[in-house]
């Protein structure tokens, strides 16, 4: 992985470079929405604007269509999806299974249907997790500075020097040695905080940086000579202007972890069958990509509509965030 | 003379220079604000000019206590403004507030107008109940010359002069007793900056506000204040009333400072004296022994180098050898030179 | 000393008959830079920010012309099209001429362009921190000039640029054109700044508010500086600034910008004597003063027009206390209002009667 900071500041200059030209380009221009006579704020604003935008609609509309699907499954397939038949094994998608079966003769689209459970889970709360655990840490060592931040960046370090493979094999092979029954939603949990413990750094990172900028910044200055508490700046003053570049990472990563996921379940110490799982058909697929390419085109492409779907949710979130963007 | 609301004594502020990643040690200090005294009076404006670099934005900030102070105190109403903690400096933070330079910077572009304006009142709210605070953040808006309807929008849709009106509303917010300008009009275009400046005034008859403005522009500064002081390397090197500074300066650096300062009037090219200081401000790091304006003072002989010149009134000067000129009477006033002496028009 | 760069004064005549001409032009010869009618547009996310209307002006050999405007009255942008580093886009050129010794540097190919920028055209910024190359010292960036343009070897580019940092006056020249630019003090920084626009020998030297970055001291020391080689030389320069009073200390002509046009343009003595336009006297009386302590500062009321919307008629009707139902309606031309002067305002002759 590489860090991602450097991205974030080059992206923070040009809307500088932007906002100047609005500035000086403008002078005073009437202000979004009518003054109604309620006072709002950046949340209720945001969330006004998000409403309105045509991006955050389809992205929304294909996440709720995902999370009815994980939830109740049995509404999109009937087929079992651990059914196999060997004499069906590789036929290619026909009228009566519209995506084919795979090397051992199972529906892939029923298949792709039960798989978007256990993908989206880890997906959605390795993200949360990462980014909560990294912004979190991240605020406070920018905040803080000093001791604290060279406490909390070496700690970083040392998880970040970490290559994912052998640290998640560490892991999961520690709490979950082969051989031993344990259900899949104790190993989903443990997948997630695999991934949470080995990937945090990198938010943290960029959470850190962009701290580090927002505090300089001469409204903190005037925010303590307010008396304003540190909770109070860092959550009021500096989260609001750190969080867009943690959010295109997070929206990113999504789709990253459920990858990982797929590489863990290959190798053995992740999810395995009976549990269906985007990561586990795709990594089944690998092999047999000239073979059999509609094996991996449908759980890929599965996985492509969803990571789209949450790049362009927190796309949507950043600028609805940013009041120059409205 | 009215009592001081705010009396500082030999203020000084040193940043250590640190080297090294891990093990940090310190190889230095910057002496930014070193030894400064002033009194402000109620209701009166002190003007603090200086060069970049003299210590006086530090100043700002260590009076705010937004950076520790190296030692010193400054008594605001009799009390140690650098020994409160915990409520007691909450409580000062409503009679002390400050106005930063750079409008673009100084308001959270991820807050409403109204939300900027409101804080203090979410910050301290005893100052005012919550029912009220939406009348007083409009009526906030109304004196600094801004439409209340305006209490929706960002930062990033006004202009520079109409957010540096913003940071006037909230510093005002809690009604303060001082306020320290730092740099308030800097930023401004010219006719923005007319603008501004006539609001501060207006703001400290209204409110009877003492101000302490910083400024490096020597005609913004004259046009507010009622006294002057003039640092250079962190200490106060001249302190006197507008017209005592402006028109009577003793000191070297306060009279090359006023003819640098370029004058709006093509006929009078050529014709003024200009004092062309050479080189540039030494370092902060390590300041020159004695008087810190010796490397690039004309009249610098030995005794600069060696006793540093305290600011006193030169009528009760302890230095042999200087003698006060003369000149008008009541126009004597403290000068850390050890030669001061009045020079004839030095602002054209 | 300061009288004007013209030897003689036109018969008025001709450049009203054609409004793209230089507002004064010098009988025969063609000025060193001229630009005329230039208009360029932002086209940014908002709108089409009309940011240039119709912008002229011109320099000669050994004069100084200030341009004077606030912030986003295009003085900058002005200077960025004729040194060719505007940025395209967001900007376009939608018309106007910058003709060089009477070449049309528009339509000039862009080696040829390359070639006067330099040269021809040197420009200096106002902050000389970021203008130069924090990674390479400041003697290689000199040097990397003289190189590459005059093909010199690297032992003659090397002593070129110690001479030029001598000519700047930068004491230890030969020291310092091993360091790099964050070991040089602001004052410093802007005289390498300037030795570098030098090192071409350029006819024109474009400075974009030199010294507003820096302290008065400083500031003195830089313009005296800038004054001295412009003279030694026989540069033209243009100068940008704010400032009404380093323009009184330096200035030979002045121009005044408002909303991307020249609104005035007159010697400097007459202009501050008597100013034809009501903006550029507005800007004179809000101008705090170091000989006064005034109670209250005249203003401009209002704020510069924003530029997707410039008002019908005189740009700075709304903010004029002069205006009337004219000036509403129809926007001033740039005319002549004595000699050598022209300002766009439909009662400039009043104000000329003033007083």
């Amino acid at each position: 992985m590489t860090d991602p900071t450097a991205a974030a500041s080059a992206g923070k200059m040009e809307t500088r470079a932007q906002e100047e030209i609005t500035a000086e380009g403008h002078g005073a221009r009437p202000g979004g929405g009518a003054d109604d006579g309620k006072q709002r704020s950046l949340w209720g604003d945001a969330w006004v604007s998000l409403r309105r935008r045509p991006i955050f609609i389809i992205s929304a509309v294909i996440i709720l269509f995902l999370t009815v699907m994980a939830l109740f499954p049995g509404l999109f397939t009937s087929v079992d999806p651990t059914k196999a038949d060997l004499s069906l094994a590789r036929q290619t998608p026909s009228a009566d299974a519209w995506f084919g079966y795979d090397q051992q003769g199972r529906d892939i689209y029923a298949r792709v249907i039960h798989g978007v459970r256990a993908s989206l889970v880890v997906g959605v709360l390795a993200t949360l997790g990462t980014v909560l655990l990294g912004s979190l840490v991240g605020l406070f060592a920018g905040f803080y500075g000093g001791w604290l931040d060279a406490i909390l960046s070496r700690f970083a370090d040392v998880f970040f020097g970490l290559p994912f493979v052998l640290g998640a094999i560490v892991i999961l092979s520690t709490f979950n040695p082969p051989g031993t029954p344990y259900g899949p939603v104790r190993i989903i949990f443990q997948v997630i905080f695999s991934i949470v413990v080995l990937s945090w750094p990198v938010t943290m990172r960029i959470m850190r940086s962009a701290a580090l900028t927002a505090k300089q910044q001469d409204y903190v200055k005037a925010a303590r000579a307010l008396g304003a508490s540190p909770t109070r700046i860092i959550f009021r003053h500096l989260l609001p202007n750190t969080l867009a570049p943690v959010l295109v990472y997070g929206s990113i990563a999504l789709g990253t972890y459920i990858a990982l996921e797929a590489t863990l379940s290959f190798l053995g110490v992740g999810l395995r069958t009976p549990v269906v799982s985007w990561g586990v058909m795709i990594s089944d697929a690998k092999e047999l990509l000239r073979i059999a390419p509609h094996m991996l085109l449908f759980p890929a492409g599965a996985l492509a509509v969803t990571v789209l779907a949450f790049v362009m949710l927190g796309d949507a979130v950043r600028d609805a965030l940013d009041p120059k963007m409205r | 003379m009215s009592e001081p609301i705010l009396q500082v004594r030999d203020l000084v502020k040193h940043f250590p220079v640190k080297r090294g990643v891990l093990f940090r040690r310190t190889i230095g200090q910057v002496k930014a604000v070193d030894g400064v005294s002033f009194d402000l009076n109620k209701g009166e404006t002190l003007g603090v000019v200086g060069e970049s670099g003299c210590g006086k934005s530090t100043l700002a900030q260590v009076l705010m206590r937004l950076e520790p102070a190296t030692s010193g105190t400054a008594l605001f109403e009799g009390q140690d403004i650098f020994s409160l903690n915990g409520s007691a400096l909450r409580r000062l933070r409503r009679d002390i507030q400050i106005v930063l330079q750079d409008p673009y910077t100084s308001l959270n572009p991820r807050m409403t107008v109204g939300d900027i304006i409101g804080e203090p009142f979410e910050i301290h709210p005893e100052v005012a109940p919550k029912g009220d605070r939406k009348a007083k953040v409009r009526e906030l808006l109304d004196v600094v010359g801004l439409s209340p309807e305006h209490v929706n929008r960002y930062p990033h849709q006004f202009s520079g002069g109409q957010r540096q009106r913003i940071g006037i509303a909230r510093a005002l917010a809690l009604r303060p007793k001082v306020i320290i300008c730092d740099e308030p009009v800097s930023a401004l275009d010219v006719s923005i900056q007319a603008q501004v400046m006539n609001l501060l005034a207006e703001l400290r008859r209204e409110f009877s506000l003492s101000y302490v403005f910083i400024a490096h522009d020597l005609s913004v500064v004259r046009h507010l204040s009622d006294r002057v002081g003039v640092m250079y390397l962190g200490r106060m090197v001249e302190m006197g009333t507008e017209e005592q500074i402006y028109e009577h300066p003793t000191h070297p650096y306060t009279q090359a400072l006023l003819s640098s300062v370029p004058v709006p009037d093509p006929s009078l090219r050529g014709q003024r004296e200009i004092i062309r200081l050479t080189g540039d401000v030494p370092s902060p790091v390590s300041p020159p022994s004695g008087c810190r304006f010796r490397t690039r003072c004309w009249k610098a002989r030995d005794l600069c180098a060696t006793e540093t010149p305290p600011l006193v009134d030169p009528g009760t000067s302890p230095v042999e050898g200087a003698t006060w000129p003369g000149g008008d009477e009541g126009a004597s006033h403290p000068s850390a030179c050890h030669f001061p002496e009045e020079k004839p028009k030095v602002v054209a | 000393m300061s009288t004007e760069g013209h030897p003689a004064e036109p018969p008025n005549e001709s450049p009203l008959q054609d409004p793209a001409a230089p507002a004064v032009v010098q009988q025969g010869a063609e000025p060193l830079l001229a630009v005329s009618g230039l208009h360029v547009e932002f086209r940014t996310r908002e709108g089409v920010a009309r940011v240039l209307n119709g912008v002229r002006y011109h320099v000669d050999a050994g004069e100084t012309l200030a341009v004077l405007g606030e912030s986003g009255s295009g003085k900058s942008v002005t200077a960025n099209t004729v040194m060719g580093i505007l940025e395209m886009p967001p900007a376009a050129i939608t018309a106007g001429e910058i003709r060089f010794r009477g070449e049309d540097l528009l339509t000039a190919t862009a080696s040829r362009r390359r070639e006067v920028r330099g040269e021809g055209i040197a420009m200096i910024f106002q902050d000389a921190l970021s203008a130069l190359n924090p990674v390479f010292t400041v003697g290689f960036q000199i040097e990397e000039q003289l190189r590459q343009r005059r093909g010199m070897s690297r032992r003659d580019a090397r002593k070129r640029a110690i001479e030029l940092l001598d000519l700047v006056r930068i004491p230890n020249a030969k020291g310092r054109v091993r360091q790099f630019p964050h070991e040089f003090s602001g004052g410093m920084r802007q005289r390498a700044m300037i030795a570098m626009s030098l090192a071409l020998d350029p006819e024109v030297l474009i400075a974009d508010e030199p010294t507003t970055a820096l302290d008065v001291t400083v500031q003195a020391q830089i313009m005296d500086l800038l004054a001295e080689i412009q003279r030694e030389r026989n540069m033209g320069m243009v100068l940008i600034t704010h400032d009404l009073g380093v323009v009184a200390e330096v200035a030979d002509r002045i121009a005044v910008m408002y909303a991307g046009r020249i609104v005035e343009e007159a010697d400097v003595h007459s202009i501050y004597r008597q100013p034809g336009h009501p903006y550029t006297r507005a800007l004179m009386d809000s101008m705090p003063r170091l000989d006064q302590r005034g109670q209250e500062l005249n203003t401009i009321k209002g704020l510069p027009p924003s530029l997707t919307a410039i008002p019908k008629g005189c740009p700075f009707h709304p903010r004029c206390p002069m205006a009337i139902d004219l000036c509403r309606e129809k926007d001033p031309e740039l005319l002549p209002i004595a000699e050598g002067r022209v300002s766009a305002c439909h009662r400039s002759d009043e104000l000329m009667r003033d007083e």
